[in-house]
């Protein structure tokens, strides 16, 4: 225990001396490092920003640690980074521990089937009682007369957390699999003709086929206008009362820029800044 | 001089000694760190909740945190990984190393290196678009993925370990036991199975054990095609063996969740540590035999 503190000790030394550096060039060039830790789902538009704030600032390094939203929060809470990356809004009891939350972007989480499903459209209170078991054959929604195969992400992702919430299923979805990433997701959905999954808007591919939701085809528009029911907030989890670093700080004004909107929208989600 | 020379002697024993305890030392840290993070959760959950409550629910809002599915499926998949994995094995073996021209045992043993260096990824992958499609339409049920998909996986993966092994102890038989036998008459494939293998055994036993750990240590094959529903065992349901259990939750667990999955870890490593016992045991008695 006591060398743990020692270590801590010579990090915290690092890091202070590293702010330090970076408070004396703020005036001419942001320099120093950035951390951002958290959501997976939020790989591609974390890293388009990243690499964009990196090309700006040649003085600033960027990382970007994909260990899902609870582990950024933790991050930040635990000061291991200087951003977390939640895809799902902060609980009250995170909000009370001193964390603060920007909303940076908007994701929508789609509905996929197998390109050969001929259902086309459901609303979310088909998907619901598809999910809980409620409806086990898709003939009672309109499809072919076989079992539905529901897929879903494993427990504690930030997808699944707020496609549950979203339908209102928490706690009760009949899957078959629990799949540990999107892709993962995408391809087992590609390979079941019977298969019901959800993924980000982001990672959707032609070997699958998005459902319209009450008639809203996922895509940016719907999700910004709010007619796509089932979005997520992608948010940047700060702490309240501890200032960012010189760099952090001038990585945040950038995210939350309009500047970064076009960078965000080509990561396929939809920014509101 | 020869004073100069001990000293010698005795800074490089010390530095043999150093990186050996290296090793050690890895194995300490591991096992304290492991012991330390999983005991609390145990504590907090209940031995016997723990480990023979049959609902895993660790996000709800009043979390359950039984582990049995997660054992019966390891048990079971590693059950099943042998009982394919082993004939299929053995008797590659026992033609590698009595029967096979020299020619096709080259290409043969080739194969089996290179099947052991395939990627864990590379089996899963394999297994998600070619294995788990083709259980779904060869056995009409809903979807592949499933505790069947996963044995047919690592009975794939444990084959190089069980060939190789086996191979070794076949060839470490003394040639005058196999003359022995020949010249008092028997046949060639009697004498393999009727003397070569008895003598090889415990050699056999052990790339039987070294297959066992394999299979109950994989975690990225299984996790791809096992479906990883929380469920009781079964043949064609969707399943979560020990590893993909702890694999599967880390990255977004916190609190108590993060901890049961240490206690998981716990205990799985429990059962690598008798396997491994076990594995001394055979070769020991190779020794010794």
């Amino acid at each position: 225990m006591k060398k743990i503190q020692k270590w801590m000790g010579v990090a915290l030394a690092a890091a202070l001396s590293v702010t330090a550096l970076t408070g004396c060039s703020q005036q001419a060039k942001t320099s120093g490092t950035v951390a951002a830790d958290g959501s997976t789902s939020m790989e591609k538009v974390i890293g388009a920003l990243g690499e964009a704030f990196q090309n700006e600032n040649s003085g600033v390094t960027f990382t970007y640690n994909p260990t899902g939203s609870g582990s950024g929060i933790q991050a930040v809470q635990e000061g291991r980074c200087d951003i977390g990356l939640s895809s799902r809004d902060l609980k009250d009891e995170e909000k009370a521990s001193g964390l603060t939350a920007t909303v940076l972007a908007l994701d929508g989480i789609a509905v996929i089937v197998h390109p050969d499903n001929p259902v086309s459209d459901l609303d979310v209170d088909a998907i619901a009682r598809l999910y809980t078991g409620e409806i086990t054959n898709w003939k009672d929604v309109g499809g072919n007369d076989a079992s539905v195969v529901l897929i879903g992400r494993e427990a504690g992702s930030g997808t699944r957390d707020g496609f549950e919430s979203i339908t209102g299923t928490a706690e009760q979805c009949q899957y078959r699999q629990e799949l540990t990433s999107a892709g993962d997701v995408v391809t087992a959905v590609s390979q079941n003709p019977d298969a019901i999954g959800y993924a980000s808007l982001s990672n959707l591919s032609d070997s699958v086929k998005a459902l319209s939701v009450e008639g809203a085809a996922p895509s940016e528009e719907t999700v910004k206008d709010g007619s796509y029911p089932i979005q997520r907030p992608f948010v940047l989890v700060t702490k309240t009362d501890a200032p960012l670093s010189g760099a952090a700080q001038a990585f945040f004004d950038f995210a939350t820029s309009a500047d970064a909107a076009p960078l965000i929208a080509k990561a396929g989600a939809v920014a509101v800044h | 001089m020869r004073k100069r020379q001990q000293l010698g002697e005795t800074v490089i024993h010390g530095i043999f000694l150093l990186l050996g305890l290296i090793t050690v030392g890895c194995v300490l840290l591991i096992t304290v760190y492991l012991v330390l993070s999983g005991i609390p959760a145990i504590r907090r959950i209940g031995l016997f909740d723990f480990l023979l409550g049959d609902t895993w629910a660790s996000t709800a809002a009043s979390p359950s945190f039984g582990i049995l599915p997660f054992i019966l499926t390891s048990v079971y998949g590693t059950a099943g990984a042998i009982l394919f994995g082993v004939p299929v094995g053995f008797l590659t073996a026992v033609y590698l190393a009595k029967l096979a021209p020299p020619r096709v045992k080259a290409v043969a043993e080739g194969a089996v290196s290179l099947l052991a260096g395939v990627p864990s990824v590379v089996y899963g992958l394999v297994g998600m678009l070619v294995l788990a499609p083709g259980v779904r339409k060869l056995f009409h049920v809903p979807d592949g993925s499933s505790l069947l998909s996963a044995i047919v996986v690592l009975a794939v993966m444990i084959l190089p370990s069980i060939i190789k092994v086996s191979v070794t102890a076949l060839e470490a038989v003394p040639p005058e036991y196999e003359d022995a036998s020949l010249a008092l008459g028997a046949a060639p494939v009697e004498t393999y199975f009727r003397v070569s293998v008895p003598a090889a055994r415990s050699g056999i036993a052990a790339a039987v054990v070294l297959g066992v750990g394999r299979a109950i240590g994989e975690a990225m094959a299984v996790m791809m095609v096992s479906g990883n529903v929380p469920n009781m065992p079964s043949l064609f349901q969707s399943v979560r063996f020990l590893t993909t259990a702890v694999a599967s939750e880390m990255a977004y667990s916190s609190g108590l969740q993060r901890q049961a999955l240490f206690s998981i870890a716990l205990v799985l490593y429990l059962f690598v540590l008798l396997i491994n016992a076990a594995l001394n045991f055979f070769l020991k008695r190779d020794k010794e035999g």
